[in-house]
């Protein structure tokens, strides 16, 4: 019964069974928030740590995270690297082809707005969210596979706060910075702090 | 074979092959005649080039553009780089994708990056960037749009 005593919800024991009674709103909120499937494809550096973090070691899985390779199985688009002006259009067709509701998440500085190639790389799109919305931009080059699990909770806590038949692409939900600040679960040990000598 | 060994064999049939002095290991041989000293390092049992590293460019505004060859030879173990001198306004050189396969692709990849012309060349569409493209982006004096200015 650990996860009835988490759930706002009130339990009527009958003999042989029960009656559960939750708001739709948080049982549909937390079912679309955990088993968020993401789109397995990589563009640059960054798919390296996406990799990693959907390795043994981070393990995507304990979120309820899994790849599909068919963007008609996903719920979420990483956009993890490096995107081009040719490979623009291939990715919103990619996300034209997700089935609602879906989400976006822009890792890395390339895909926030362009990263080391802002200035002088002429064949970089300057941010993906000018062709796809955007959900959840996080910062690293590449981010450490904490910072996507970071922003990853972060879509989550997001989308728990959804009503029911509300409009998705409402401004305000959408264009928040997370990851931006240090996961909250990142704890730097004593023992690899760099001491300046003074 | 050396440089020197090379640097002789070619100016035995073309007197104006020089070296160059920008490469250790380079010669700067005439435009014209870039089909038949590719033809003859490839086939002449001495030299043996059976393999083509890659074709490149080398913008030198306001004049010139450099057309690179890089040659290697697997059963000699030797490496010549040759050069040539195109206009820059209107760079072309002939073709050598029928004696490498591997040439058609580093000759799209330097006409789209670089505008070099290679007449001859069975399918001169660009390689890298989309097709509807405009300009050459590795030119010094290129310019998009999408290039944002550097803060001072």
């Amino acid at each position: 019964m650990g996860l009835i005593d988490k759930i706002p919800a009130y339990l009527e024991k009958t003999p042989g069974g029960g009656i559960l009674m939750t708001p739709l709103n948080w049982a549909v909120n937390e079912v679309k928030a955990s088993s968020l499937w993401y789109m397995l494809f990589g563009l640059a550096c960054c798919a390296i740590e996406m990799m990693a973090t959907g390795a043994s070691r981070y393990d995507f899985d304990r979120l309820g995270m899994i790849f599909r390779a068919t963007p008609r199985q996903t719920d979420l688009m990483i956009v993890a690297g490096t995107l081009t002006l040719k490979m623009a259009p291939r990715v919103k067709l990619l996300y034209e082809q997700m089935p609602e509701p879906k989400y976006v998440i822009a890792m890395g500085g390339c895909t926030v707005y362009g990263g080391p190639f802002y200035h002088d790389g002429y064949s970089v799109l300057k941010g993906v969210d000018k062709i796809v919305p955007v959900d959840i931009h996080i910062a690293g080059c590449p981010p450490r596979p904490e910072a996507l699990m970071h922003g990853c909770i972060e879509l989550q806590n997001m989308i728990r706060q959804e009503k029911l038949g509300q409009k998705r692409d409402r401004p305000g939900l959408r264009h928040m910075a997370a990851g931006t600040t240090r996961p909250s679960g990142l704890i730097v040990p004593d023992s690899m702090r760099i001491v300046q000598n003074a | 074979m050396k440089r020197q060994d090379f640097h002789r064999k070619l100016t035995e049939r073309w007197p104006e092959t020089g070296l160059d002095e920008d490469c250790e290991n380079g010669l700067v041989v005439p435009v014209e005649a870039i089909h038949d000293i590719m033809q003859l390092l490839r086939d002449d049992p001495e030299t043996e080039c059976d393999y083509l590293d890659f074709i490149t460019a080398v913008d030198h505004p306001p004049e010139h553009m450099h057309v690179v060859y890089s040659l290697y030879s697997l059963g000699k173990q030797h490496r010549i780089q040759l050069k040539v001198i195109v206009d820059r306004d209107a760079p072309t050189a002939p073709t050598v994708s029928h004696l490498w396969t591997n040439a058609e692709w580093n000759e799209r990849e330097t006409y789209d990056l670089y505008g070099v012309v290679f007449p001859g060349l069975k399918d001169p569409r660009r390689l890298l960037m989309p097709e509807d493209w405009e300009g050459h982006p590795m030119r010094k004096d290129y310019l998009h749009a999408n290039l944002a200015s550097k803060p001072d």
